[in-house]
């Protein structure tokens, strides 16, 4: 305190005496507000620490812990020799978490420089960026070879928000060949995030991304994924595994063992050459499938990972439609495949005795409307026998007529003919067996007579599936006695290899008459030894019955002919063939559809000549002689 | 003892006031058993803060030695310098996490508003002690005129938590230069009155952080994951805490700053309500023997500042504690002497320098 300018010193002296105290109240009053504050503090550590104490405890605990689920391995599927169909392999992939990164493009661009990503790749990623439920990690590269994991593990920490993670990727090896049957798995979407859940399976399905979107992949769903394990791990705030605590190993799903003849697969559907069409083939004994083919197929690989835009757009928009599963929801009209039954139907219900004959002037007049028969001029004199061997139309037009359109349908259904199989793929279509009701369902019209008429070649509203004709001449061949159509022979315990078959489920028992069986059963010989498909089993060292058919796309108008050449390919003539083999004791039954390719005879029968060479005889077909093939026998 | 080295020893010590020292030197080993464990045993992290401590306790002992009445004249120009670097901020300075802090020298970079929180008392302190005989309610406006402007610069950068120190600095020296009760109570009301308009001046950032005070866990994953990481870490530690070194919080990265402004977190998780409160005490003493010589300091100016240093330490400690414990919004506060990092070191230290020479050059200044 200066003191030299002050005038009166005492009351200088007194003023900072005031001062002072008033100065020190003022300290007192701060040092009562630090101790309140610090009070407070305290009590705020008390109630933290000692209070809340336990509360918090658990919370850092369940930071700390992380429960992470172990997905099991998918079963494999395998067919009824053990080839494999589809199974796990173990790759690195370089993955993504969209949500950690602000510019994906130039994260990727930068990436690309490390690893090689291709156009494909980025267009996959792109894809499965707009499906995805924005949480978690994509792969923009899958198979990292050795060199790349390394290139990038020199030069992880530029690339925060992505890691190299070693995964189990599903694979088909037979490419193309089961896409319709086996099917595939593609990345679990928001659709099937809500169905896991209403069923109670979200759990289980925890750190899985992949599901069985066609197929058997999805019809055995879930036999094959397997119980999800459980692992304690301490993370750390990334989420990063510091340490395993405790671990519950997961259970891999079981495997599937088919009924399916991967060779006969192929044979089958190397077959059809570059011909559109499908393929059943049935153990008419058990319903067991050995054979379900739709071509084109496609690489069901593709979808694994998620499809890249420009494949998902080229498979979409082919003409060829290969992701159609032609087998299960092509629906055709059988065309003269559906005479054999029209027979059985005429005997059972007394219209026909087998040696009772018509005049086939190669028309038959209705109503002041000719339906004509695919031969010109006619079968001449035609009894039940010759009806089938030669595939009178006339026969049949007469003979529908006879039986008019309930008793048909009645019959029919009996066959299975406009009803599902219950095959053990999902999505199957029911086709169309026409009635006097279903019309009145379907259009709300009247019935009218001269419609039955074409029904009784397998034409007019007659639609039905491969799988369908397939199913209808396995219970001939069996007669009269169906099972449900299953891909699947039994289930394997992946540990304990313990099988559960799938029951050979009787369908149908339809009593028939042993000499009706034996009269069709007979013609259907006839066909391939002396009749349409005479020129495509023959020196077959077996004894085979079959029936050939032609599917009209296009009507034909009054008068005019129907000329081939003339046609457009897409609308000529499916080409079909129904048989079963060795004739004396069936062993495999089968329905063809060649789409487009006119006379049943000319496609389809050959076609199945090589399918049942192969299974009855293990003869593979000679390499293919391309050609033009003049058997212009009749339908 | 060498006589040479006994006359070393007072030299060095003549100016050091030991209590305060000690206090000073058991926080700084705090900090650095805590650095250990917060850093995970960074070795860098350790030496450098040990490194930070040599610089700021050289500091302290430059500031011991520098008698009052020279800090008195270089008061002012300080401050208007200091005024100067930060108008140069708002002009010319670089943009570090959306703030506009830092000032490139060319030869490094410096943070003018860190230079402040001692040249604003200081310059307080001054103008009081030379109005102090006619001290009048004008004399209070002056005073926070002087205050706001470097305030308000500060506050728009922006840095809140600088800009709270130095509010919380010069209003002690108000406080304790004699503002009357009745001008405090008017303040309080007005400020009051003023929150919402001072609520829609505010960045979205900084209103975000008061919302989450109230509710954290609205937002546990923004905003409100440093308080709720925090008060789960402080929490867990119960009495006695998980032991050094065995805090899962801190080990696992949950707490976010953990060697800077979170620090409390991992202290509190590692050693519980029994090292929290051993801590408080600490800084109470600190605080006490700050307050004892603030009581004893010759003049207005000393006194002043003194007190005005003891208190913004005290703020340092309580708006750091309260962050992290969840009763105040975070703002960028460090826990002094204990924090890792330089500055804040460095600027608290300087200041205990000027409480020892304050206490030291009592004596001098009265005869």
């Amino acid at each position: 305190m200066s003191s030299e300018l002050s005038i009166n010193p005492g009351v200088e002296l007194r003023n900072a005496e005031l001062e002072l105290h008033h100065f020190q109240v003022r300290l007192a009053v701060a040092a009562g507000f630090v101790l309140f504050v610090f009070l407070l503090l305290a009590g705020r550590f008390f109630y933290l620490q000692v209070v809340r104490h336990g509360e918090l405890y658990t919370l850092a605990e369940a930071n700390r812990i992380s429960i992470v689920p172990v997905v099991p391995n998918r079963g494999i599927i395998v067919d009824r020799n053990g080839v494999m169909l589809a199974h796990n392999y173990s790759a690195y992939t370089l993955e993504v978490q969209p949500d950690r990164i602000e510019n994906l493009e130039s994260l990727i661009d930068e990436l690309a420089t490390v690893v090689e990503i291709t156009a494909r790749d980025r267009r996959r990623f792109r894809r499965l960026l707009e499906e995805s439920k924005s949480i978690g990690s994509l792969p923009v590269r899958t198979r990292l070879s050795d060199e790349e994991i390394a290139r990038f593990a020199a030069v992880r920490y530029r690339f925060p928000g992505v890691e190299i993670n070693a995964r189990l990727f599903r694979q088909y090896p037979q490419g193309e060949l089961f896409s319709h049957v086996v099917g595939h798995i593609g990345r679990i979407n928001l659709r099937e995030v809500e169905q896991l859940e209403s069923e109670g399976l979200t759990a289980n399905y925890r750190g899985t991304d992949y599901i069985g979107k066609t197929g058997l992949e999805q019809n055995y769903e879930r036999f094959l994924h397997g119980t999800t394990g459980v692992e304690e791990v301490e993370v750390d705030s990334g989420g990063r595994p510091v340490r395993t605590l405790s671990r519950t190993p997961p259970v891999s799903g079981n495997n599937l063992v088919l009924n399916l003849d991967a060779r006969l697969q192929e044979v089958a559907y190397n077959a059809f050459g570059d011909r559109r069409g499908a393929l059943v083939a049935i153990d008419p004994a058990t319903g067991g499938v050995l054979a379900f083919v739709s071509r084109p197929g496609f690489d069901p690989n593709l979808f694994v990972d998620g499809i890249d835009s420009l494949n998902w757009n080229e498979l979409n928009n082919s003409p060829d439609k290969p992701l159609v599963n032609r087998a299960l929801n092509g629906t055709y009209p059988p065309g003269s495949t559906f005479k054999p039954y029209m027979a059985l139907a005429a005997l059972t219900y007394g219209k026909r005795t087998p040696q009772q004959t018509i005049n086939d002037p190669g028309y038959f007049m209705f109503g002041g409307h000719q339906f004509r028969d695919s031969r010109p001029g006619g079968n001449g004199i035609v009894d039940m026998y010759k009806s089938l061997v030669k595939s009178s139309d006339t026969y049949y037009y007469m003979l529908a007529n006879d039986l008019g359109i309930d008793a048909i349908a009645k019959f029919m259904a009996q066959f299975g003919f406009g009803d599902r199989t219950g095959i053990d793929i999902s999505g199957e279509s029911a086709g169309v067996l026409p009635s006097q009701e279903w019309k009145m369902r379907r259009f709300n019209q009247k019935w009218f007579a001269g419609e039955t008429i074409s029904i009784g070649i397998g034409q007019g509203y007659n639609a039905y599936t491969p799988l369908q004709l397939a199913q209808a001449i396995a219970m001939l061949a069996n007669d009269g006695v169906s099972y449900r159509p299953h891909i699947v022979d039994y289930i394997e315990d992946f540990r304990s290899r313990a099988r559960t078959s799938l029951e050979s489920r009787r369908l149908r028992e339809l009593k028939l008459k042993r000499e009706h069986l034996a009269v069709v059963k007979e013609a259907l010989i006839g066909v391939n030894k002396e009749g349409t498909a005479a020129r495509s089993f023959a020196g077959a060292a077996y004894v085979s019955a079959g029936k050939t058919g032609t599917a009209q796309v296009i009507g034909v108008k009054q008068g005019e002919k129907y000329v081939e050449s003339r046609v457009q390919e897409e609308l000529r003539d499916h080409s079909l063939f129904i048989a079963y083999a060795p004739a004396e004791n069936p062993r495999i039954a089968l329905a063809v559809v060649v789409e487009n390719a006119g006379f049943g005879a000319r496609a389809a029968a050959p076609l199945a000549r090589k399918v049942l060479d192969y299974y009855l005889l293990g003869k593979l077909p000679a390499p293919e002689k391309r050609g033009k093939d003049n058997d212009a026998s009749n339908s | 003892m060498h006589p040479t080295v006994r006359r070393l020893w007072i030299y060095l010590t003549r100016n050091i006031d030991g209590t305060l020292f000690g206090i000073v030197l058991a926080l700084l080993a705090v900090g650095l058993v805590v650095l250990v464990s917060a850093s995970n045993l960074n070795t860098a992290r350790i030496t450098g803060q040990l490194a930070n401590m040599l610089v700021a306790l050289g500091v302290l002992w430059l500031f011991a030695n520098i008698p009052p009445h020279y800090l008195m004249r270089l008061a002012l120009p300080l401050y208007l310098f200091g005024l100067l670097l930060l108008v140069a901020v708002a002009l010319y300075g670089d943009v570090v996490h959306g703030a506009r802090r830092w000032l490139d020298l060319g030869v490094t970079r410096i943070q003018p508003s860190e230079f402040m929180k001692i040249a604003v008392p200081l310059a307080l302190a001054w103008y009081f002690d030379r109005y102090e005989k006619t001290l009048r309610l004008g004399n209070f406006a002056v005073a926070v005129v002087m205050l706001v402007i470097p305030v308000a610069l500060i506050a728009r950068q922006p840095d809140l938590g600088t800009a709270v120190l130095i509010t919380a600095a010069g209003f002690f020296v108000l406080f304790l230069a004699g503002l009357s009760w009745r001008i405090i109570t008017g303040l309080a009301i007005a400020g009051a009155a003023a929150l919402p308009f001072v609520w829609s001046a505010l960045r979205d950032y900084q209103r975000q952080r008061i919302l989450t005070l109230i509710d954290p866990t609205q937002d546990p994953l923004g905003t409100g994951y440093h308080t709720i990481q925090s008060m789960i870490a402080v929490g867990s530690g119960g009495w006695f805490g998980k032991g050094w070194l065995n805090g899962s919080q801190t080990h696992l990265d949950f707490i976010p700053e953990r060697t800077t402004d979170f620090v409390f977190a991992v202290y509190g998780e590692e050693f519980g309500l029994f090292g929290c409160l051993a801590l408080l005490g600490l800084y109470l003493a600190a605080i006490s023997r700050g307050m004892l010589i603030t009581a004893n300091a010759p003049t207005m100016f000393a006194r002043l500042l003194a007190g005005a240093i003891t208190l913004t330490f005290f703020t340092y400690a309580f708006v750091n504690m309260g962050m992290v414990t969840g009763i105040l919004p975070v703002v960028g506060v460090p826990l002094p002497l204990i924090s890792y990092g330089g500055t804040a070191l460095t600027s608290i230290c300087l200041g205990f320098g000027i409480l020892m020479s304050i206490n030291s050059h009592r004596k001098l200044v009265q005869t």
